[in-house]
């Protein structure tokens, strides 16, 4: 299968971060708008930084990598620097993506980026207690 | 590792004995069939050989015979160039929601061209309904276009059925034969139509090689202008070593049809029992067992809470070939309109996997699908959200 380079076939093959987190700090969905696929990623937070990040995915091979090359790139990142995780870093990482296929690297990081949203919102409402 | 080839609705692979038939016409029969004198003799006959070779595969006279660059063209052409040709009648065509492409595009040209094109639809099954049919047609219809069998969920249509409705209202009929001649039995004189579009890579011919059948006394608007190669309808010098292997993938077919047939059909009924049996919550696409109406090779499937692609890269590790009909799998990142006009779900068509067997293959290839398939789908699903979401509420299941 030419179409995909070393790494997404590496990271597809072998995904890191698989599954949910038990309680959560924060949950972050997202459909895909053009083919209907779904990603789901879980966060925990300690001190500002993500301690961990766990993804579950519904889609095509590149959707699968993207997930697990994200969760590996935001783990130990302060939240700050997790939003800063785009779409074309993560099509960068993974050596590139075919053109059509360049949505999926958008999946994850928005994923992310909502987990990020749904933690946030969750302290407000919780009135800053820590 | 086991090398398992199971896209031969892609295209099947071509016979030894076939490309060794053609090879002198890419050597020393290169000369160009129209020409007079000697050189053209063998290339000539070759090439008239073929067409009655093809024309015995399908129960035709070989006059009736136009070779064409592929099915695909032979479908643009009976479509463009059958309405065209009877547009002082009227400019209605009428083509079903499941046609390949190449008819579907073509009736989509038609319309700019200032024809109507309607639609018919399917059931679940993929079957047209001969009503809706004859529902379908006004006085100004001059083409309906129903494909023989569909590639995608091997759904076998009732032609003969059609043919009785359009033959009543003075209609001109077209099937796409591309998934069935050479296949099933194909006898356009059983069927009942006046145009018949085949294709030899997808039976064991080289690509590059179609005809398209036309009926004595119908008249088509020629798609290329130029010299009088097939009686004036398709301009070109001949492709003599792809007509060639055509005549010969005929032939072969024709000798070998119902033997093919049977063992084609065991392999695929074991696919269509043993994967849902051995896979929870998979769904045969197009007709299940009993599979009368279904291709003798054909074994599809939606596999629920995954997606196609990710499904076929795993099997393709394994050494299986596959195809699916998921958004993703396709360019322009659309589900399969076959699926879609068959009434399934968006997220159910994500799960397209479609197995079509060839004459390669034996039942150790089954095995060893039913084998590798299983936790490839295990896997998928472990990261899959629907899968969780259905494990924790029993719901999105079919
Ligand atoms: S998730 Fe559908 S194309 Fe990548």
């Amino acid at each position: 299968m030419p179409i995909y380079s070393e790494k997404v076939m590496e990271h597809f093959m072998h995904p890191r971060n698989v599954g949910e987190i038990e309680n959560p700090d924060g949950v972050g969905n997202v459909g895909n708008p053009v083919c209907g696929d779904m990603m789901s990623f879980y966060i925990k937070v300690k001190d500002n930084r993500l301690e961990d990040v766990k993804f579950k995915t519904f889609g095509c091979g590149a959707a699968i990598a993207v997930s697990s090359i994200v969760s590996e790139m935001a783990i130990g990142r302060t939240l700050d620097e997790a939003r800063n995780i785009t779409a074309q870093l993560v099509a960068d990482e993974l050596e590139g993506l075919p053109k059509n296929k360049f949505h999926c690297s958008n999946l994850g990081a928005e994923a992310l980026n909502n987990a990020i949203d749904d933690y946030l919102e969750k302290k407000k409402k919780q009135g800053g207690e820590e | 590792m086991r090398q398992v080839y199971l896209d031969n609705a892609a295209t099947t692979p071509l016979l030894p004995e076939i490309a060794d038939e053609m090879m002198p016409y890419l050597g020393k029969y290169f000369a160009n069939p129209s020409c007079l004198h000697d050189w053209g003799d063998a290339p000539r006959e070759a090439m008239e050989n073929a067409r009655l070779q093809v024309a015995n595969l399908i129960g035709a006279r070989s006059e009736e015979i136009i070779f064409t660059g592929s099915g695909t063209e032979s479908n643009n052409f009976a479509i463009k160039g059958l309405a065209m040709a009877r547009q002082a009648k009227g400019k209605h065509v009428v083509v079903s929601a499941i046609e390949h492409f190449s008819v579907l595009h073509s009736a989509k040209t038609l319309e700019k061209w200032g024809f109507e094109v309607t639609l018919v639809p399917v059931d679940g099954q993929g079957l047209v309904d001969p009503d809706a049919v004859r529902q379908s047609l006004r006085p100004d219809t001059v083409l309906v276009s129903i494909m023989h069998a569909n590639s995608e969920v091997g759904t076998i249509q009732p032609i003969a059925e059609i043919a009785r409705i359009t033959r009543e209202n003075n209609v001109l009929f077209h099937t796409d034969a591309v998934a069935t001649a050479g296949t099933i039995p194909v006898d356009v004189t059983g069927l009942g139509v006046d145009a018949l579009s085949l294709a030899a890579s997808q039976f064991y011919g080289p690509k590059g090689a179609g005809a398209l059948w036309l009926k004595k006394g119908v008249r088509i608007m020629p798609l290329l202008d130029g010299g009088v190669q097939e009686g004036g309808r398709r301009a070109g010098t001949e492709d003599v070593p792809a007509i060639v292997g055509l005549g010969k993938a005929a032939q072969l077919a024709a000798g070998s049809l119902t033997d093919r047939l049977n063992r084609l059909t065991s392999l695929r009924d074991r696919l269509l029992a043993e994967l849902p049996a051995k896979i929870e919550h998979v769904i045969v696409t197009g007709v299940a067992l009993p599979a009368q109406h279904r291709l003798p090779g054909h074994a599809s499937f939606c596999v629920e809470f995954i997606e196609g692609e990710s499904m076929l890269m795993l099997l393709n590790i394994q050494g299986v070939a596959v195809a699916s009909g998921s958004a993703c799998t396709s360019r322009a990142l659309k589900a399969s309109h076959v699926l879609i006009a068959m009434g399934l779900s968006h997220e159910l068509a994500q799960g397209s996997i479609l197995f079509t067997l060839g004459i390669d293959n034996n039942h150790e290839d089954v095995d060893y699908v039913l084998e590798v398939m299983p936790p490839a789908v295990d896997r998928l699903r472990q990261m899959s959200p629907l899968y969780a979401k259905f494990t924790r509420t029993g719901k999105g299941g079919g």
